[in-house]
Parts: C-alpha cells; structure tokens; sequence
C-alpha cells in the first residue's frame, strides 16, 4: 500500500527500510502539511485583525489629541497640527454616491441586454470586454482621466450645467463655479466607469441563475421581455444585484489612484459638485509621504482607519447578501 | 385594449433601445480608454524608455529602473503570497472543508480581497517601515503580497473544490495518505486553474500603486537593494503624470501603456488557460 506512496522515496535503494517505520514518517509528514495548511488559514485571520490592530495604533496619537470632535471638524492644518476628517469623509460619500447613481441603472442595462436580448455569440465576447474595464489599473484611469477626460468635461458638461441650471434655485448651487475640469463630479464619473464591471458581472451571474420556468411561465402569459424582466428576473434577484451593487460600492469607496488624479485635492466641503473636493483614500495618497511630525502622520493612518471601517461595513454587508443568494441556489 | 398593447410594445422597445446604448456607453469607456492610452503611449514610446534611467526634470531618458524595480517586487510578492495562499486554500478545500474556521476565512478572505488597496499599504507602513526606520523594496513586496494572498485563497479553495471525490477516494483506496493525494491527486487536477489564479494576481498587482507609495516609494537611479527604496513603475507614472514637465509625462504615458498591455496579456493568458481546461 504505502510502497505506491513511496515511490521514488526511502524504498529505492538497497538500505532496507522497515515498513512501520516507513508509515511512521508518512504519518508525521501528515501531519506536518495538515497543519501547515491549517496556520497558512490561521494567516489569513491575523492578517486582517493585524491591519485593524495597526490601523488603531498607528491613529491612537490623532483620535487621543482631537477625539470626537476629529470626525466633525472641517480643520485641516498641518502646520498648526489641527486636523478633522469630515472634509474627506463627505467627499468619499459623495463621490461614491453619485458613482453609483449613474453606474447602477447602467450596469443593470447592460446586464439585462446580456442575458435577455445578446444574440449567443456577442454574449462572451462582450461579457470579457466589459469585465476587462474591471481589470484596467486605477492608475490607468487617473492619468486617461486627468489628460483626457477632465479638459473634455471642462470644455462640454461642465459649461452645459453651468448654463441650463444657472438659472434654476436650487441646481445652481449644486453647479456653480467656473468649470475647472477637475472637480467632485469628474472623479465620480471615473468611478462610475470603474464600478461598471463589477455591478454588470455580479447581476449578469445572477439574472443568469432565474430558473428558466419562471421566465418562460411569463412569457407564455403574453409578457414582453422588458416585463418579465421587471416582474419576474428582478424581484427573484433583488438580493443578489442589492450584494453586487453593495460591492461596486466597497470598491468605489475605498478607490485611491483614479480619485487622486482628478478630485483637486482641496480640504473643503462645498455645495457645488464641480468645485474640487478630496476623499479620504486621496488625502492619505497625496500627503501621507510627505507628512511631517507625528500628530501629521497619526491623522492620516487614523483617516484610513475610518475608511476601513466604513468599506468593511459595506463589504461585509455585500458579502452576506450574496451568501444568502447562494445557499438558496446551491 | 389595442392601445393598452401598444403602450407595453413602445416601452420594450424604449428599454431594449436604452440597453443597447447602456451597453454602447460600457464597450465606449473601453474604446476610448485604450485609443488614448495607444494614441499618447507609442507616442512616449521610444527603444530608450528601456535602456535608460528615468530622468531627472526637463531631460530625457527612460524607465528601465522601474520596470526592473516593478518586476523583482511583483517577483518577491507571488513568491511570498503564492505559498501561504495555496496552503490556505487547501485547508478550506481539504481538510476543513466544513469547518467553521473555513467559513470563517471564507468570509474574511473575501472581505481582504476587496479592502482598499490604500489601507494595506498603511498596514505595511506600520509594521514594516516605521521598525525598519526607512522606505525599502522588501516593504512594497509585502504589501503586493498580502494583495496577492487572497486571490491566490479564492482561486485555490474554488479549484480544489471542483475536483471530484471520486478522484480522492480511489486514491485512498490504494492506501495513499492525505497528504499525498493532495499533493499528487488534487493538485495535479487543479493545476491549470490554480495557475490561472496566479496570474490574475500578478496582472491585479502590476498596476497596483496606493500600497507602493509609502511602501517602496520611489528611487531615481538604478537599485537592487532590497533594504532601500526601489523605483517602480506604478509611482513613477503617479509622480511624472502629475509634474509640469512634458518629458515626464511622456513617459507617464508610455509607462501607462506598458502595464496596461502586461495586464491585459495577463488577463487573456488566465482566461485562455481556464478555457483550455473547460474542453479537454
């Protein structure tokens, strides 16, 4: 028996080695890979809870000195050591949410094109195009999207907003200011580009999964696809596109690089989506290595400690909806 | 009646039109990206960018440093987060397959998979730069690593799962022990996918930049020291993209160009792996 396992092993040779020795060792090596593989898992465990345990370390110095008021204030003054984090806070929902708000009901379009109306053959190809925006590095995005992008929007949408809602109470606050290019708005649409990959993949798998009775019991009464597709393929996925958004989200909230390229960089909160603004994932990017002095440092790992709480939380959420989804598959 | 039809026809039509033009903006984003990514990066891209160092201001040169420095940390990454990845996964796929330590890293893997990259080099930045009193290449290593880890998890974990009992149990019924038959069985049957899921970690960290920036940082000349800063390709372009001078930017761009051909050849060579493995 184990003489197959030992093939090329101990066996080969004239020394004659004795068979419950021989098992000895095999039991021992066992043992030995069984529990490399199990602290290998265990790495895993204490990977994440060591990021949590440096992240609240390295933040202890800035959360001690400004406490609370550290998420409500707008301060951020390197030079005076005065620091808050609501600026970059605000800027990261919004970015995020405005992201989403146009990468949703797109994502959503393009995954119903693809599993109700794509003849067969365009199905793959257009499926990997699409998911090969998802693996474009961020960085990627940053330069296209301050060398290219930005100028177009200065010179097209921004002045467009500007002149239809100028005029309007409200919009005009959200739109004012000169056209700058780069702004709140630009880097919510990059991220709305980035986001786009992940919310089509995740809804296209699970409109895929619909029990095709369903759909055809609908269609046989008379509905068109665009119905069943709204009564039937919707409301039977609703968690699981409700998951793939909430991870389109985690994604958008903690993007860096994109954001860092085009956001402006301007500790300030302001009404109108076209002033730049800053995220938190681009403050620590563009001064973490240049900080000078401890409390300058501790603010920003504190900043990031914030992030990761936030994009957890998401995630976390993101995931078990979509375990859900796939218990009642499986 | 008739009207009430005509009224449901118009609205599908109105939504398979918008679908379409949702797919069209999708495949656009695609177009324009690469177009201006091709048009602006051949234009930077030039025999010197790499045999040259990259330069200081308003002359020219290359980006042979970073695309050196950019390989031996992408290198050192897969060689440390590879491993340790491949025996995670296996613990979830063979031997605690129902365990609740299993689920557990199930969940916190998936959850690490997502985390901002930005954080995880915040991470290396405490535990590694901060002890060691300096920037270093190792640094920036690690922090690619723990990025490769959980793809490396995932794809090992899903890849053992699909190989068939059968497969092990006729092995254990030769006597084979455990280990063993992971290794000579289930590895062997996983191997393409497993491969697969390298790759897509290597074209995930190429590109990579928020971890490096306090990490690796960045150096100007020409350096191997694992214990000192090391240039590399994704800081370069952040730094040189976001200068006033031309010369930089042109490299930027055809920086920008070249990792994005490595990803995206990293990403065809998966696919076509995994595809291979589906027909035979």
């Amino acid at each position: 028996m184990v003489d197959v396992a030992l093939r090329g092993g101990s066996l080969v040779g004239d020394q004659v080695v004795s068979r419950s020795k021989a098992l000895q060792r095999l039991r021992l090596m066992d043992t030995v890979f069984r529990w490399m593989t199990k602290l290998s898992a265990i790495a895993v465990l204490l990977l994440l809870s060591g990021v949590i345990i440096a992240l609240v370390e390295g933040s202890m110095m800035a959360l001690r000195a400004f406490g609370f008021s550290f998420l409500l204030s707008e301060h951020w003054n390197p030079v005076t050591d005065e620091f808050g984090a609501i600026a970059p806070i605000y800027g990261t929902i919004v970015t995020s949410f405005i992201a989403m708000l146009i990468a949703v009901p797109i994502g959503l379009m393009i995954a119903f094109f693809l599993t109700e109306l794509c003849p067969m053959f365009l199905r793959r190809p257009i499926g990997i195009a699409i998911e090969l925006l998802a693996g474009i590095p961020s960085i990627i995005y940053g330069i296209w999207g301050l060398f290219v992008f930005a100028p177009f929007l200065q010179q097209t949408l921004q002045p467009f907003l500007i002149a239809t809602f100028g005029s309007i109470p409200l919009l005009s606050s959200l739109f004012a200011g000169p056209p700058y290019g780069i702004g709140v708005l630009t880097a919510s649409l990059i991220l709305a580009i980035m986001v786009l990959p992940f919310i089509t993949s995740i809804s296209r798998d699970v409109f895929e999964a619909v029990p095709p009775v369903l759909k055809e019991a609908a269609y046989g009464l008379g509905c068109t696809k665009w119905e069943v597709f709204r009564k039937v393929v919707l409301p039977f996925t609703r968690v699981g596109v409700i998951g793939g958004v909430m991870l389109g989200l985690g994604r958008a909230l903690g993007e860096t690089m994109a954001v860092t390229f085009v956001i402006g960089n301007a500790h300030r909160i302001s009404a109108s989506v076209l002033a730049p603004g800053t995220t938190i994932s681009a403050t620590i990017a563009n001064e973490f290595a240049e900080a000078v002095g401890d409390m300058y440092t501790s603010a920003l790992i504190a900043l990031g400690l914030i992030l990761f709480f936030i994009t957890f939380t998401v995630l976390a959420i993101a995931r078990y909806l979509l375990l859900r989804v796939e218990r009642r598959i499986g | 009646m008739n009207s009430l039809y005509a009224a449901r026809r118009r609205r599908n039509n109105l939504v398979t039109f918008l679908s379409l033009a949702a797919t069209a903006v999708g495949l656009g984003w695609l177009v324009l990206i690469l177009g201006a990514l091709l048009w602006q990066g051949l234009a930077g891209l030039s025999f010197a960018v790499f045999t040259e160092m990259t330069p200081p201001p308003g002359s020219a040169g290359g980006l042979l440093n970073a695309i050196v420095g950019s390989l031996i940390m992408t290198f050192l990454a897969v060689l440390v987060g590879t491993p340790v990845g491949i025996l995670a996964g296996t613990y979830m796929a063979e031997y605690g397959r129902h365990d609740r330590l299993t689920s557990v890293v199930r969940f916190i893997n998936d959850i690490l998979l997502s985390a901002p990259s930005i954080v995880i080099g915040l991470f290396i930045y405490e535990v590694m730069v901060v002890p060691m009193g300096h920037f270093s290449a190792m640094a920036g290593a690690v922090a690619l690593a723990v990025i490769v880890l959980p793809v490396v998890v995932r794809t090992t974990e899903d890849m053992l799962l699909l190989v068939p009992d059968t497969q092990r149990e006729a092995a254990a019924a030769l006597g084979t022990p455990r280990a063993v038959i992971i290794r000579k069985v289930c590895y062997k049957a996983a191997q393409t996918g497993m491969i697969t899921g390298v790759l897509l970690a290597v074209a995930r960290i190429s590109g990579e930049t928020a971890p490096l920036l306090f990490t690796s940082l960045n150096n100007q000349f020409w350096s191997t020291n694992l214990n000192a800063p090391m240039a590399n390709l994704p800081v370069v372009i952040f730094q040189f993209a976001l200068s006033p001078y031309a010369d930089w930017q042109k490299l930027a761009w055809a920086g920008a160009l070249l990792i994005t051909l490595s990803v995206l050849a990293l990403s065809i060579a998966a696919r076509a792996l995994a595809g291979s493995r589906k027909q035979s």
